[in-house]
């Protein structure tokens, strides 16, 4: 067809070789110049968000350490085990091993590593021991590394347990002292931006935008040794009368700081698995219940302030009940004419019923408030319950009574103890608190000096040989407290066979230096009085709180005696 | 003609083009060191691969266009028989079988086509009257599409439509009628719906469609596009400068030793290196083209023209490729990526290159 025209091919398609060759020269030249002039600033941040990361240095947990600084909760470095899935999900290497190091099977090591195909981080194993982080190290698996975290020990395990709490996996606080005191504790990572490969490998530091920064430590008023005593004491009265549950709480009467706080089931805080809600609650302040005749010496406070009444006055409760409408209070025996002082000795409920009502609903509920119940402490433990005291405009006249020894009111142990040291501080009240050596705040005069006094010489006698709790008292100190034995409402009756043994005491009587208040919950066994399970917890906790407190005794006669024997034996 | 010869003159080797390939070689090793992460044995394995084409180079230039005509049926067909051996018995290399293992040593058949088409297509006009009639471009097509075809279900669509090309513009030098050019423009567009629907696998469709929108499927598909992109607007104007391409030393750029070495290059530096490097491209190709001027023979004329437009296509495809204008293929960038086959081929064919200039019957006009 074009054989005619040319011989050979001509001119035209040697310059529409040029041109074509031309214009694809400047296509890609063009293309190029283009991505390096006009977009280049966008795409050097793209490239930059590829690879530029800001990446973290954990810093050291705040320890929190007792009134003498013996450490409480620390934290120790340990290694986590993560991976960057697009590597590892690529690499060849000895997968059996690697699995085996981190205790998984191999086919749930894959399907961890599918399931996050996507992301750029995935941990492994979080706070691996020293030994199979050293070995995972060496094995240099593609994509696997290691990240310092820190670990949160408890070197007191579960003497400790529910007052210092414990923090999760990522070392925040979750319930205790860990989690009231968080913001200090707490560690600031620092941050540092830096390069990484496609593997998720570091490469170089590029800036250090701020420096890790430790989180401060807690002192705490706390005392180990006190702390240990009631630990041991409580547990072994709970193992003894098969209680279900129980708390116990020592407080410094004159500062409020508190000196110990334990309950039963406990937990060890070191183990995961055994922190489980039943376990930590921390009960002494979680936990309401009726305080039942621990609350009398209040009743007997008000009728004292009332003028009406001496520690002498006469009350009849004979036959030993008391019929008001439809319903009768019961003593345990029949007391007859008793003064005041035995009312609170014999823990007569008649007595303090008959009392109450004749001094007045408001005089009653005042005193009530003002010594705190109604009203958290402000202790800082996570969780506190506010405790309820209804007001008096809507108490019948059965609420009026009950209300005098201890029922139709309910309260914390940790009120309850509270409450007693405006006892113990010849009237004043004092804020209880979690940090040794603060100054004292106190609420002054929530019942008169000499009311006080009073009162502490009544408890006394209810700690004494004819009390009811006289299984509280103590060789060489003389100590007051009272007992009290609470039937458990079960389904709005109150039961035959349910109880809460309560005792909350004072010590030494001459110069009031411990609170402590011990509640048992369900005792299964023969006994159930306050007097029999919760007062020999206290005598045996302020017996060696006393000594470890070195605190003078207070017990004349008794304590010549001791000197005279150390004598006696000193020659021979 | 000159009367006395120099060194070079007598070897029939020709001192702009073997000066380009000697820049290209150099740029190529200095690249190839920083892209592997200063690998010295990669960069020394890719000296030793430059050092094979330059002697392949030398002996290619020492054999006369006439005898290279005699040989060319015998290497097509030699050629299309490895291929049919290939794809009966190839090795499986990343998912295709392109490689023949002859024991000592493997090759690619499929290189060896990239040269065997275009010498058969030129062989065949020079028996013919030209220009082509449209039954020689017939026929001249078949001796194309046959091997493109088996290369294709290699499959290595690339290779495919490179020695397609390179043997179309043997045909197209031939001076194939403008109305079978249209015929055959029109032919191909009509077509290429039915080979979109029914020759292409899913990847090849996902990266022509990824040309489109990169960020589409930005880990999957348009990863390669999107990170070479990064590396070569994050060079600038200066560059990063040697060993500095973050891309590559941080591994995000993916092949960035063999196809996309052309992003490494213009991240380290800039578009003052890509300058350069275009200025050496076009140079080589220009030098190309004008031997294939020179050549008077039809061979001769044809087969250096196809060269010298192959070699240029090469390179317009790779770095379209890069910059994100032309689909993810696998061209590799001539010389400069680390590869073994395709630096062989190109060398040989400059060889031929400069045995056709060395041997032109006609003195510089």
């Amino acid at each position: 067809m074009a054989k005619t025209k040319r011989p050979v091919p001509g001119r035209l398609r040697h310059n529409i070789v040029l041109i074509v060759f031309t214009v694809a020269f400047v296509v890609v030249a063009g293309r190029a110049s283009y991505l390096q002039i006009f977009s280049a600033d966008y795409l050097k941040r793209e490239g930059n968000a590829r690879y530029l990361r800001v990446s973290q240095d954990n810093a050291v947990r705040g320890m929190i350490v007792d009134r003498m600084g013996t450490p409480l909760a620390i934290s120790t470095p340990v290694d986590s085990i993560w991976a960057h899935p697009y590597t590892f999900n690529s690499a060849r290497g000895n997968i059996k091993e690697l699995a085996r190091l981190l205790s998984m099977s191999v086919y749930e090591l894959n399907k961890l590593a599918t399931k996050n195909a996507n992301r750029e981080f995935m941990y492994l194993r979080r706070h691996v021991t020293p030994k199979v982080a050293q070995r995972i190290k060496a094995m240099e698996y593609p994509g696997v590394f290691l990240q310092r975290e820190y670990r949160r020990y408890y070197p007191m395990g579960s003497v400790f347990g529910h007052v210092v709490g414990f923090t999760n996996i990522d070392d925040v606080g979750q319930e205790g002292l860990e989690l009231s005191y968080e913001p200090l504790l707490r560690a600031t990572p620092g941050k540092k931006r830096v390069l990484k490969d496609r593997r998720g490998k570091i490469v170089e530091t590029v800036e250090s935008i701020s420096l890790p920064i430790a989180g401060r430590d807690l002192k705490v008023s706390l005392d180990r040794r006190i702390q240990y005593l009631a630990y041991r004491e409580l547990k072994a009265a709970v193992k003894k009368h098969n209680a279900k549950s129980a708390s116990a709480i020592v407080l410094d009467a004159e500062t409020g700081e508190i000196l110990a706080m334990v309950n039963e089931p406990g937990f060890n805080p070191n183990s995961r698995l055994e922190r489980k809600s039943q376990l930590f609650r921390n009960r002494a302040v979680t936990d309401v219940l009726e305080p039942g005749s621990t609350l009398k010496p209040f009743t007997i406070a008000a009728a004292l302030e009332s003028g009406r009444y001496t520690p002498g006055t006469w009350v009849n409760t004979s036959p030993g009940f008391y019929k008001i409408g439809s319903k009768t209070i019961r003593d345990s025996h029949n007391y007859g004419r008793l003064t005041v002082a035995g009312v609170i000795q014999k823990s007569s409920n008649v007595g303090a019923a008959k009392i109450a009502l004749t001094i007045g609903k408001q005089r009653l509920w005042d005193i009530l408030t003002s010594v705190g119940f109604g009203q958290r402490t402000g202790s800082a433990l996570p969780g506190e319950a506010t405790g309820s005291l209804r007001n008096p405009d809507r108490w019948v006249t059965i609420d009026q009574a009950a209300m005098s020894y201890g029922y139709g009111i309910s309260v914390t142990p940790i009120q309850l103890a509270r409450a007693y040291t405006a006892l113990a501080n010849q009237g004043n009240l004092v804020q209880l608190t979690m940090l040794p050596g603060q100054e004292p705040v106190y609420t002054e005069n929530v019942m008169s000096k000499s009311t006080a006094t009073q009162i502490i010489q009544m408890l006394e006698l209810a700690a004494g040989s004819q009390g009811t709790g006289n299984a509280a008292q103590v060789r060489f100190y003389r100590v007051a407290g009272k007992t009290g034995t609470v039937h458990k409402l079960v389904n709005g009756q109150y039961s035959d066979d349910d109880y809460v043994a309560l005792f909350a005491g004072v010590a030494p009587v001459s110069n009031p230096k411990l609170v402590m208040v011990v509640t048992v919950d369900g005792p299964r066994g023969d006994q159930y009085y306050g007097g029999q399970i919760a007062a020999p917890v206290f005598a045996n906790v302020i017996a060696g709180a006393m000594r470890l407190l070195n605190i003078p005794p207070d017990a004349g006669s008794k304590y010549k005696k001791q000197i005279v024997k150390v004598k006696k034996s000193g020659p021979a | 003609m000159p009367t006395s010869l120099t060194t070079l003159q007598r070897w029939n080797l020709d001192k702009p083009l073997g000066t380009a390939l000697l820049m290209l070689a150099i740029i190529s090793l200095g690249v190839i060191f920083s892209a592997s992460g200063q690998d010295v044995s990669i960069t020394v394995a890719q000296l030793v691969r430059l050092g094979i084409g330059f002697a392949v180079l030398f002996l290619a230039a020492q054999i006369h266009p006439d005898t290279l005509a005699r040989w060319t049926p015998y290497i097509y067909l030699g050629g299309l028989v490895l291929l049919v051996i290939v794809l009966l018995t190839g090795v499986i290399g990343k998912g295709a079988q392109r490689w023949l293992n002859l024991g000592l040593f493997s090759i690619q058949p499929s290189e060896i086509m990239k040269l065997a088409v275009p010498m058969m297509v030129a062989w065949y006009f020079s028996q013919q009257h030209l220009p082509a009639t449209s039954k020689q471009a017939i026929i001249a097509a078949g001796i194309i599409l046959l091997p493109a075809a088996l290369v294709a279900v290699q499959p290595d669509l690339g290779t495919a439509l490179m020695i397609a090309s390179s043997g179309a513009f043997v045909l197209f030098l031939a001076g194939m009628g403008w109305t079978l050019i249209a015929g055959i423009l029109i032919l191909i567009a009509a077509s290429a719906p039915l080979v979109w629907s029914y020759f292409l696998h899913d990847y090849q469709r996902n990266r022509i469609l990824t040309l489109f929108d990169p960020t589409a499927d930005p880990l999957g598909t348009g990863y390669h596009t999107i990170q070479s992109m990064i590396a070569v607007g994050s060079g600038g104007i200066f560059g990063k400068g040697w060993l500095e391409s973050s891309q590559a030393r941080l591994d995000f750029l993916p092949e960035s030793s063999t196809d996309f070495i052309f992003a490494v290059f213009a991240e380290e530096f800039g578009l003052f290196g890509i300058i350069i490097l275009f200025s050496i491209f076009i140079f080589a190709t220009g030098r190309g083209i004008i031997i294939a001027t020179y050549a008077q023979e039809t061979y001769t004329r044809l087969l250096a023209g196809s060269l010298a437009l192959t070699f240029f296509l090469y390179f317009f495809v790779n770095i379209g490729m890069v910059t994100g204008i032309l689909p993810v293929v696998g061209v590799p960038l001539p010389i400069i990526s680390y590869g073994g086959s395709s630096v062989v081929t190109l060398m040989a064919g400059f060889g031929m290159l400069m045995s056709i200039h060395a041997n032109r019957k006609i003195a510089q006009p």
